[in-house]
């Protein structure tokens, strides 16, 4: 069923008996082409576009939980372009472009609100960066504008502008930047990509990765083994158990990131804004409720969920940015399971076992990266050429030292970023 | 979460931070990079489950410790120092 606000309004008046499921839930079939391990963001686009974009259909995602169920429903649902170095510059750009036309490929309402970002800063070296950081978005193609502190304020009336400590100087302002409805994206995408032909296999755990003569054969499963001529490892969360079963070890550890939501409010924080000196960040759901986190709990953890540190640090960091939520009672906080990887980018690659490809590291930057890195991966599994807008996501970069991509210019060292 | 540190008693996580399995791993010996320095310095068993890592006590005695935790529950079994159970 094609959607559309004339079927809603026709559903509405006849009972609303004419919905059905959004995708089909068919059992695993003996061989596929094409087997995605992985049912979240980014194994559900790289499975649509697969179909979409190279016709490949006999195609399975295979997902131990529920569509849906992992990072892309556990996080804080910004999409940007605002990156400074070659690499994941072009890549976000291509992503925030694909967001941009994304409804209406899928006929899917992903919510996709490009309200802006304002990253703010609070001193003359922190300006710096962040004039240099928004040329290079600007160089890129991308839209930045360097802020003055009245400039701020005009948009941000309601940050403390008094505090002596941190005071704000200005902000770069990212107006294409926004934010968009977690879940529907990968309901959208897994949508698209039944609607091609694509097996979405639920509940359905992959346990090995059958390998021979240095080849991939297939893949183990709880509900039973299937062949196929290529395997996408596309489970970031889980990177390192899962590739694990093909003997590789990644450079990857696996850490939590905190999020938080309150109660809903009426719209009062028009913007994504993030503080340039206490690892806090903010918007606003469409439900009300202001959405907020901070950085890392710095251990490795697989919990999904953190320690009251962090937790305390966050709150503290929003009070002295916006005293006025203060007021605003906290409903829920969770966290992800983030792949760091050592130099803080992601890795979209083939392995060294022929028809075995691989997508993870995503640290803390998955969400915004979901219709680029599917697209760019069903390009790579579908070509074995990396697409032009992935092409130093590389393996081998840790190895070699070329072409890391060292956001934070902290070293290509675990711990770091 | 609270670390039992050897010297210090039950502290609270604020008090610590970690260094992960980086020297869990066996240095590899001379300084040509080779692929034993790349897999040291960048590759991670990255457990899922009961595991040993090095912390740092740097809020209380700076004593380096081995922790014997679970990332998945958060569960911490006990620590000891690395001076006397590490390589």
């Amino acid at each position: 069923m094609r959607y559309s606000g004339l079927q809603v309004l026709w559903q509405g008046l006849t009972g609303n008996r004419g919905w059905g499921p959004a995708w089909r839930d068919p059992d695993p079939k003996s061989e596929y082409d094409i087997v995605i391990i992985g049912g979240g963001g980014h194994g559900l686009a790289t499975a649509y576009y697969l179909a979409a974009e190279h016709g490949l259909t006999n195609v399975a995602v295979l997902e131990k939980g529920y569509l849906g169920g992992g990072n892309v429903g556990r996080n804080t649902t910004i999409v940007r372009a605002n990156y400074g170095l070659p690499g994941n510059s072009e890549f976000y750009s291509h992503s925030l472009k694909l967001w941009e036309g994304l409804e209406q490929e899928l006929n899917y309402n992903v919510m996709h609100s490009q309200r802006g970002i304002i990253n703010l800063f609070h001193s003359d070296g922190q300006r710096d960066a962040f004039a240099r950081r928004g040329n290079a978005m600007i160089n890129q193609g991308d839209d930045a504008i360097l802020l003055d502190r009245a400039g701020v304020r005009k948009i941000l009336p309601y940050l403390d502008y008094e505090q002596t400590r941190f005071p704000i100087y200005g902000g770069l302002y990212h107006p294409r930047g926004g934010s968009a409805r977690h879940d529907a994206v990968a309901w959208g995408f897994a949508r698209g990509a039944d609607r091609r032909g694509v097996d979405l296999i639920q509940n359905c755990e992959v346990t090995g990765i059958d390998i021979e003569g240095g080849a991939v054969r297939g893949v183990q499963t709880t509900r039973g083994a299937i062949r196929a001529k290529k395997v996408g490892i596309i489970v970031a969360g889980r990177s390192s158990q899962v590739a694990a079963m093909a003997g590789l070890r990644l450079p990857i550890e696996s850490h939590v990131l905190q999020a938080f939501v309150t109660e809903g409010l009426k719209p009062v924080i028009d913007h994504v804004v993030t503080y340039g000196m206490g690892h806090f960040y903010i918007s606003q759901s469409d439900k009300g409720g202001l959405v907020f986190g901070g950085d890392l709990d710095f251990y490795a953890s697989y919990a999904a969920r953190g320690n009251l540190p962090m937790a305390e640090h966050v709150v503290e960091a929003g009070m002295t940015l916006m005293p006025m939520i203060g007021k605003a009672r906290m409903l829920r906080s969770w966290g992800g399971i983030m792949d760091m990887s050592s130099d803080g980018s992601p890795i979209i690659d083939k392995t060294h076992i022929d028809g075995l490809y691989f997508n993870g590291g995503w640290c803390y930057g998955g969400f915004k990266a979901v219709p680029g890195s599917g697209h760019c991966m069903a390009h790579l599994m579908a070509t074995d050429r990396p697409h032009e807008a992935a092409t130093k996501h590389r393996l081998d970069r840790f190895t070699t030292g070329r072409g890391l991509m060292d956001e934070e210019a902290t070293g290509s060292q675990h711990n770091l970023h | 979460m609270q670390i039992p540190c050897p010297l210090c008693g039950n502290r609270d996580l604020r008090e610590f931070s970690i260094r992960g399995h980086a020297l869990g791993a066996k240095r590899p010996e001379g300084e040509t990079w080779s692929a034993d320095w790349d897999d040291f310095i960048h590759n991670r068993d990255n457990p899922a489950g009961r595991t040993e890592e090095l912390w740092f006590h740097g809020g209380g005695c700076s004593a380096w410790l081995i922790v014997d935790r679970d990332t998945v529950t958060h569960e911490v079994f006990g620590a000891k120092l690395a001076s006397e159970g590490g390589q």
